[in-house]
């Protein structure tokens, strides 16, 4: 099947009870999840004790209660489910850098390559199930040569898997994850297994129950190729270093890191290659995982100062790491590659100095948040909320702007307020700014004035934000402010609105 | 804040480094251009030092913005902003073409914009000892409780040591103890008035109204020559009028 491929599946079949037992609760009484359905409160989620008093989904919560009173019955929480699955993808991680998320129950690990880490198959699978039942969840593994075949086996396949082929075959219909009309045409025409169906000739099936299920028995059985899409890309270049017995302490973690940072500056020389982009990944034994990233201005490789962007990041979390029963992996990933040759590392010598611009923002943006420190791009409009673009000073080089036209005092303010403020008026002339208004309890006179400058709504980008034109003015009161006002709209009634945008120095 | 005596050892031998190195270097100067103001300040302002502005009232935030802006134009190099996030809705965001229009190239400008106060000094902190930086402008409204004394010292301190100049801009706040080489007041400044009466280039009336090596002065009235990038005598008192400059005429 596939090519060589392997896939480890892991299910969950009670996820949602499994998650709210874990937080230790109704440790004793069977434990049901509802959820409003066709008028009335259904159960969508069972535990195994619910499960063994009859109380299945579907069940309306009513008739649950008439059966089991001391039942306890929870709303489902599908967003908190769904957070807890990928961090339990995080934590599978450490297994293979290519990690799926199937469905709201299940996770597809492509381990191909991955095996010989763990001495095989069977021992990393162990090790996952191990791992997981360890935080209190039921799980449900199988291993295949194809993403859907090892789903199928880990959904509905009971009992352990000698011949991988015969186990999919004796699957039934409905591991084919079709629609339910389809399954129903299926049952109705005789068809119970996928055995059944794999003797057929293809084109009929797929005329009579649709090109959807043909194509679904076909990745099933191996005749399609296809493949997992990861929730993140898989990293360039991966370090990692495994502790027989857990790390307590971050000074040790730092340690094993360095030397990750050691082999990673090898390797990117040997390749003549740098990363703008670090990620260190901390799997407590727990299953717990923390991810630390950091991120520079210009390609890099130099462990110390890798290091050093590491440290000011942990020193900077708002919620420091907790070892807990301590890290048995650790690890140092390269997102992706960038050149970054010897002639490079001499020219950009200057850049990477430690009391350089580049390496301040490095050691800014990582110690206070990318988005924080930032460079002004500009933009080629008139909207003057737009004519700057903010973007995060690591991920963007200095642009060139145009310098301001010689002879003019400044035609645009220091400060622009975002939204516009509103000001009252309170003495107006028909066709002029205003020669009193008011703003934040400031009455203002005004002394000279320059405008109107039209700005028009730039409608042609975006033909849903058409606002009215603008009537900018240059305004200066009696005690030396200047003020960037304007006025909205059309000239005809009701009364023009003003507002003021701008401060001038 | 305990120090271990290990701590006040190596901070002792810091600061003996320090004062080694102040007494080899005479502090560079940077002449603002202005004839009094620069008699006053012995020739120009003390790169390499903490300089503190604040503005006269609220009103005059803008002003002392500017003011400000134009010290870091005059001193050149790359100029790292940090204000409080928050400040921004208050006194508006820092507006790149408006700091262009003053004659700041928006390139060379790195804006940090930070949660509150204490994260606005660490990163000052960090950015007074980073050589490669010009200009530090550290924009604090309000009285602060993490800015007293010490924390202005540790900006001097850096300062002196990077040769970073530091413009701790203060906005509606009070002047209080500081290690700062000068301090200025600015108030804002009636310009003088363009053709068809519209608002002129940017007049301030500044005071310094303390500096460690020197007698305070001012209030002088200044107009800021962006094409030439100096500030020059406002001469806005008597030749234009304050209003519309209506013919007369001939014959009364």
């Amino acid at each position: 099947m596939g090519e060589g491929r392997r896939y480890l599946a892991l299910s969950f079949p009670l996820l949602p009870t499994d998650r709210l037992r874990r937080h230790g609760f109704a440790l004793d009484a069977p434990l049901v999840l509802v959820e409003k359905a066709r008028g009335a409160m259904r159960l969508v989620a069972a535990d195994l004790m619910a499960r063994r008093l009859g109380l299945l989904p579907g069940l309306a919560l009513a008739d649950a209660r008439a059966r089991v009173p001391e039942l306890v019955a929870e709303e489902i929480d599908r967003h908190g489910d769904g957070r807890f699955l990928a961090r339990l993808a995080d934590a599978c991680d450490r297994y293979s850098p290519m990690v799926a998320v199937e469905g709201d129950d299940a996770l597809v690990l492509d381990i191909t390559g991955c095996i010989h880490l763990f001495g095989g198959e069977a021992e990393l699978a162990a090790d996952a199930v191990q791992r997981l039942t360890g935080l209190g969840l039921h799980v449900r593994k199988a291993g295949a040569g194809t993403p859907e075949a090892a789903l199928a086996l880990a959904r509905f396949h009971r009992g352990p898997v000698t011949d991988e082929r015969a186990a999919v075959l004796g699957l039934p219909v409905a591991a084919l994850g079709v629609p339910e009309e389809t399954l129903r045409a299926l049952r109705r025409a005789g068809l119970k297994t996928i055995g059944d169906l794999a003797v057929r000739p293809t084109a009929p099936l797929s005329a009579r129950f649709g090109a959807g299920m043909a194509w679904a028995l076909a990745r099933l059985l191996g005749r399609a190729d296809s493949r997992i899409t990861p929730r993140r890309a898989p990293p360039a270049l991966v370090f990692s270093r495994a502790f027989a017995e857990p790390i307590g302490h971050m000074a040790h973690v730092m340690h094993a890191l360095g030397e990750l940072a050691g082999q990673a500056a090898h390797e990117l020389e040997a390749r003549g290659k740098g990363g703008r982009r670090f990620a260190a990944t901390l799997f407590r034994s727990d299953g717990d995982v923390r991810t630390l990233e950091v991120e520079t201005g210009a390609p890099m490789r130099d462990p110390a100062v890798l290091m050093r962007l590491l440290e000011a990041r942990i020193e900077a979390l708002s919620d420091p790491i907790d070892p807990g029963f301590g890290f048995d992996l650790v690890r140092l990933a390269v997102p992706a590659l960038e050149a970054l040759d010897d002639a490079q590392l001499r020219l950009g010598e200057a850049q990477a100095l430690e009391g350089s611009l580049s390496a301040l923002v490095d050691r800014l943006s990582t110690r206070f948040g990318r988005g924080r420190i930032r460079r002004f791009l500009p933009r080629d409009t008139h909207v003057p909320e737009q004519a700057a673009q903010a973007v995060p000073a690591v991920a963007a080089a200095p642009a060139r702007w145009a310098p301001p036209e010689a002879g003019e005092p400044p035609l645009r303010p220091l400060h622009l307020f975002s939204p516009p403020q509103p000001i009252d008026v309170l003495a107006e002339v028909p066709d002029g700014p205003p020669m009193r208004f008011r703003w934040r309890g400031g009455t203002h006179d005004v002394l000279r004035q320059e405008g109107p400058e039209r700005i028009a709504s730039e409608w042609w980008h975006d033909v849903r934000r058409i606002a009215p034109p603008r009537d900018y003015y240059r305004v200066e009161d009696k005690s030396g402010h200047r003020f960037w006002i304007f006025r909205d709209g059309a000239e005809m009634p009701p009364a023009p609105r003003w507002y003021l945008h701008g401060l001038f120095p | 804040m305990r120090a271990t005596a290990e701590q006040l050892r190596a901070l002792r031998q810091e600061v003996a480094g320090l004062e080694r190195w102040q007494a080899e270097t005479t502090p560079r100067r940077m002449p603002l251009g202005h004839a009094e103001a620069d008699a006053a300040l012995g020739g120009g302002l003390e790169v390499g030092r903490l300089h503190e502005v604040f503005a006269g009232h609220g009103a005059d935030a803008a002003s002392a913005t500017g003011f400000a802006a134009m010290l870091a134009a005059r001193l050149g190099g790359s100029l790292v902003w940090l204000r409080q996030e928050q400040v921004g809705r208050e006194g508006g965001a820092l507006h790149a073409p408006g700091l262009s229009e003053i004659g700041f190239d928006p390139a060379r400008l790195v804006l940090g914009l930070l949660p509150d106060p204490l994260t606005v000094l660490a990163a000052a902190g960090e950015a007074a000892r980073c050589p490669g930086v010009g200009v530090v402008l550290v924009e604090l409204w309000r009285m602060p409780r993490p800015l007293d004394l010490t924390a202005t010292r540790r900006l001097a301190l850096a300062a002196e040591t990077s040769g970073v100049s530091v413009l701790l801009l203060r906005v509606e706040a009070q002047a209080q103890a500081s290690a700062a080489q000068t301090r200025w007041q600015v108030h804002s400044l009636a310009s003088v008035p363009l053709e068809a009466n519209a608002p002129g280039h940017p007049a301030l009336s500044v005071e310094l109204t303390r500096q460690r090596s020197g007698p305070p002065g001012g209030p002088w009235q200044m107009e800021w020559d962006r094409d030439r990038g100096i500030f020059r005598a406002w001469d806005g008192g008597g030749a234009a009028l304050s209003g519309p400059q209506l013919p007369l005429a001939a014959h009364g």
